[in-house]
């Protein structure tokens, strides 16, 4: 069962978050030739801010943008947790912030750069939290 | 002022940009395109009652923090990024160093049009004999290029990435603090455009960097580990010191500090490594990291159930025109 699904560029960065995460968990495809990511359970969406000076363009990778394009994906997603980094000002997690705003979902933790072992533990407990506190909502 | 060979290339391709090996060259190569500035874009000079507000000895201090800055710079401009290039493994990357070169020579320049535009001529010559006496400024110059005239293409990045990402936040620190106290504040939107300059610059090198571990054996790495910790150690010890010079007169000096740890760590984070200080002492300011990203403070900690600024967000329109929906 993966209920979290992420994006990391060729850099790796935030798979090494995920992999000290200890989850499993699915990866959004890197490359436009990959055969693309369909999901059919609820899941957290996690992925890296890219940093730029053009407002709001930009900063959601263009693969997790193709991904969460499928309805299908997009039905399932219930919370989005963004990395970044304070010198980008403004745009420090806007990822996260677009996302949650353009669907309707909560923003539940934001990180610098590849996370420290605190913000592991954080999103470790919480995601399990989350999805505990999720289970007992009656349907 | 050439006092030994500067190493070259030794063979040059006709660089073909419709050919990519590393996607990551032609992504970053983007970035800095779009995030090009100009110091005269910004309006320094509406800087000028809040700088007469200032006492004299926080306007030399902060002359002095502007100077060392700019040497910093033109080290990374003239020598720094260019001595990158000998060591890149694509002829895309090559490019992307003569642009982080270039814009580096930009930020020094930077710092003379906002010294030009507030102090005087004499204040300014001042501030630049003080950088160039200071034995902590000299001292950190030294170190850094040590390892560019060296033969290690790894440890040149490793300093490399260290300077875009470490060293220059003592001095980063004065223009954020200045304009969490709404002062000087067209001369912190200058900075802040460096700082977002430098982001870019550390993550690709630390990007090729850690590139270039993967064609080495376990043994080198860890070796390259250990030198990059020790490095960080020499430089940070030397930081410290710098940082009193600098700050003890204004009382600064522990929040200051406070601040370099936290750069200290994600300039590690930058070259794929651990965090080496804890959370205790890298707590910034919050008026400092606000002032670095306005955002930046709000708890955006749902887990801890005191998310207090946690909405879940009204649909908003995007201008990207990837989106579908």
């Amino acid at each position: 069962m993966a209920r979290l699904v992420y994006f990391s560029s060729v850099s790796e960065n935030t798979h090494r978050f995920v992999e000290r995460l200890g989850l499993p968990a699915h990866r959004i495809p890197v490359r436009r030739t990959d055969p693309p990511l369909h999901v059919d359970e609820e899941y957290v969406l996690l992925l890296p801010t890219y940093g730029g000076g053009n407002g709001e363009r930009g900063a959601v990778p263009r693969q997790v943008i193709a991904f969460l394009n499928d309805e299908g994906n997009r039905a399932l997603l219930r919370g989005v947790i963004a990395a970044g980094n304070t010198n980008f000002g403004e745009a420090f997690c806007r990822a996260g912030d677009i996302v949650a705003a353009k669907c309707g979902v909560p923003y539940l933790y934001r990180f610098e750069l590849l996370g420290t072992d605190q913000d592991v533990t954080r999103v470790r407990e919480g995601l399990a939290q989350f999805w505990q506190q999720r289970s007992q909502i009656p349907a | 002022m050439i006092s030994e060979k500067l190493k070259l290339v030794s063979r040059v391709q006709a660089i073909n940009w419709n050919r990519i090996e590393d996607d990551k060259d032609l992504e970053v190569w983007d970035r800095l395109v779009g995030n090009f500035w100009l110091p005269e874009k910004v309006p320094v000079s509406n800087d000028i009652p809040s700088w007469g507000t200032l006492t004299a000895q926080e306007q030399e201090l902060t002359m002095r923090v502007f100077t060392g800055l700019t040497l910093l710079d033109t080290i990374q401009g003239t020598v720094g990024a260019v001595s990158l290039i000998p060591d890149a493994l694509t002829p895309h990357e090559e490019a992307v160093y003569t642009n982080i070169a270039f814009m580096e020579s930009v930020h020094a320049k930077s710092y003379s049009s906002i010294f030009s535009t507030l102090c005087s001529t004499r204040e300014i010559d001042e501030a630049f004999r003080w950088s160039e006496e200071n034995e902590n400024l000299q001292r950190k110059a030294e170190i850094v290029m040590k390892y560019y005239r060296g033969d290690e293409p790894l440890k040149r990045k490793v300093a490399s990435t260290l300077l875009e990402s470490f060293l220059f936040y003592s001095g980063f620190y004065l223009p954020m603090y200045w304009s969490s106290r709404a002062k000087l504040t067209n001369t912190a939107d200058v900075i802040r455009l460096i700082i977002r300059d430098e982001a870019v610059h550390g993550y690709y090198i630390g990007y090729k960097f850690q590139k270039g571990l993967q064609l080495v054996d376990q043994a080198k790495r860890d070796e390259i580990q250990e030198y990059t910790y020790d490095l960080l150690t020499e430089l940070y010890e030397n930081e410290e010191q710098y940082t009193e010079d600098l700050y003890d007169g204004v009382g600064l000096t522990e929040d200051v500090k406070m601040f370099l740890r936290y750069n200290a760590n994600k300039a590690l984070m930058n070259l794929g490594y651990d965090a080496l200080f804890p959370k205790d002492q890298t707590d910034v300011n919050p008026a400092i990291l606000s002032a670095l990203a306005p955002n930046a403070d709000e708890n955006h900690d749902f887990f801890s159930g005191s998310g207090s600024s946690y909405v879940i967000g009204k649909a908003v329109t995007t201008e990207d025109d990837d989106w579908d929906f």
